[in-house]
């Protein structure tokens, strides 16, 4: 059950500043006795084309926010972050560089 | 060497006293860039619009001080007095009166589960984040003017230096000296506007260590454990005295929560 997700991202100059907030236990082997739950995938597209696929760890605090600058962009380009966890669900929030 | 100055001197004109004092500044500016409390402002959003109750309505048209669904400003006025329950109440008293209102629930439903933990957080705490947002930036003025009021303040007052227990502690016990703290956390002097208006302006919040929502209620719920006193009821006129005390001495000062906690 994948909770809300929220995405801000802004041009700044010659780049653009992504900022995404993801609801998630991101619950560790030692926490869980041997059932972590936490997201594995993290994946960016522009505009449908991937610029970004991360892995991620359990090392991650619950209810992730990952910032980072995307070179170049324009306003109104489509920024996806979509994530997958190690028990198989997903969650994608899309938003338009503002 | 005269810039450099400069910019501290700027500095300390933005930052309010305790910041400036406060060795975990720092800390707390790191862990506020990266809070989640945009997150908890969404499920309370969904929890506001979504048709609940043996009415089977929304708390769309809860009535919170500013008229029926203002939320633009209404935790900054709060608590106040309402007429039509004819008592003083704070943010989540209201929300619990208009569930029973406007959503026909029971009081026992309505109140089975008002502090939750970080795997789900409760109706009352993601509620109390999409409504208290809407207040940010905007100076609290709780209510101050009616009887009723004025006698909500003066029983917290009252309850705050009352010293009950077996540990005979009060809320003044912890909280009535400058310059204490319990590891990590000053202890703010809540009598005192200096240190209420900096405090009060956080509330509710998200609480890093917990990764979870803290409401005023949970806090003086807990408070009350921590006391080893009864525990106080949900939304009673002792947690409501409490808060109104608290928040009138923290009249004026902008509103910058929802905020996140050590």
């Amino acid at each position: 059950m994948a909770g809300p997700m929220k995405m801000r991202a802004t041009l700044a100059g010659g780049y653009t500043d992504v900022r995404v907030l993801m609801t998630h236990p991101m619950a560790t082997e030692q926490q869980t006795k041997g059932q972590p739950h936490f997201i594995q995938n993290l994946t960016v597209k522009v505009n449908g084309k991937t610029v970004v696929e991360g892995q991620i760890s359990q090392a991650i605090s619950r209810n992730p926010v990952f910032s980072f600058r995307l070179s170049g962009g324009a306003k109104g380009d489509k920024i996806e972050v979509s994530w997958l966890d190690n028990k198989g669900d997903t969650n994608k929030t899309e938003t338009a560089v503002a | 060497m005269r810039a450099i100055m400069g910019s501290a001197a700027l500095a300390l004109a933005i930052f309010p006293a305790w910041a400036q004092q406060s060795p975990y500044a720092d800390y707390q500016r790191m862990t506020a860039e990266s809070a989640p409390i945009e997150l908890f402002e969404l499920g309370g959003e969904e929890l506001w619009k979504r048709k609940q109750g043996p009415k089977s309505v929304s708390l769309e048209q809860c009535d919170l001080g500013q008229g029926p669904g203002e939320l633009k400003g209404a935790y900054a006025g709060l608590p106040r007095y309402f007429k039509d329950a004819d008592r003083v109440m704070d943010l989540e008293t209201r929300l619990l009166h208009c569930m029973m209102t406007l959503q026909g629930r029971s009081r026992e439903d309505a109140t089975k589960r008002v502090f939750g933990n970080a795997d789900s957080p409760s109706e009352m705490e993601l509620l109390s984040m999409y409504v208290a947002g809407k207040s940010h930036g905007m100076p609290m003025r709780p209510g101050t003017s009616h009887p009723k009021e004025k006698a909500t303040y003066q029983l917290g007052q009252k309850l705050y230096f009352h010293r009950a227990g077996p540990w005979d502690f009060s809320c003044a016990s912890c909280h009535g000296e400058e310059g204490k703290r319990i590891r990590m956390s000053e202890l703010p002097v809540l009598f005192k506007p200096q240190y209420a208006r900096p405090l009060m302006a956080t509330w509710p919040a998200y609480r890093v260590s917990t990764s979870s929502v803290v409401t005023l209620q949970w806090r003086m719920n807990d408070c009350y454990r921590q006391m080893r006193m009864p525990e106080p009821q949900f939304g009673s006129d002792t947690t409501v005295a409490l808060i109104t005390f608290m928040t009138v001495n923290a009249e004026g000062v902008p509103y910058r929560g929802p905020a996140i906690k050590r």
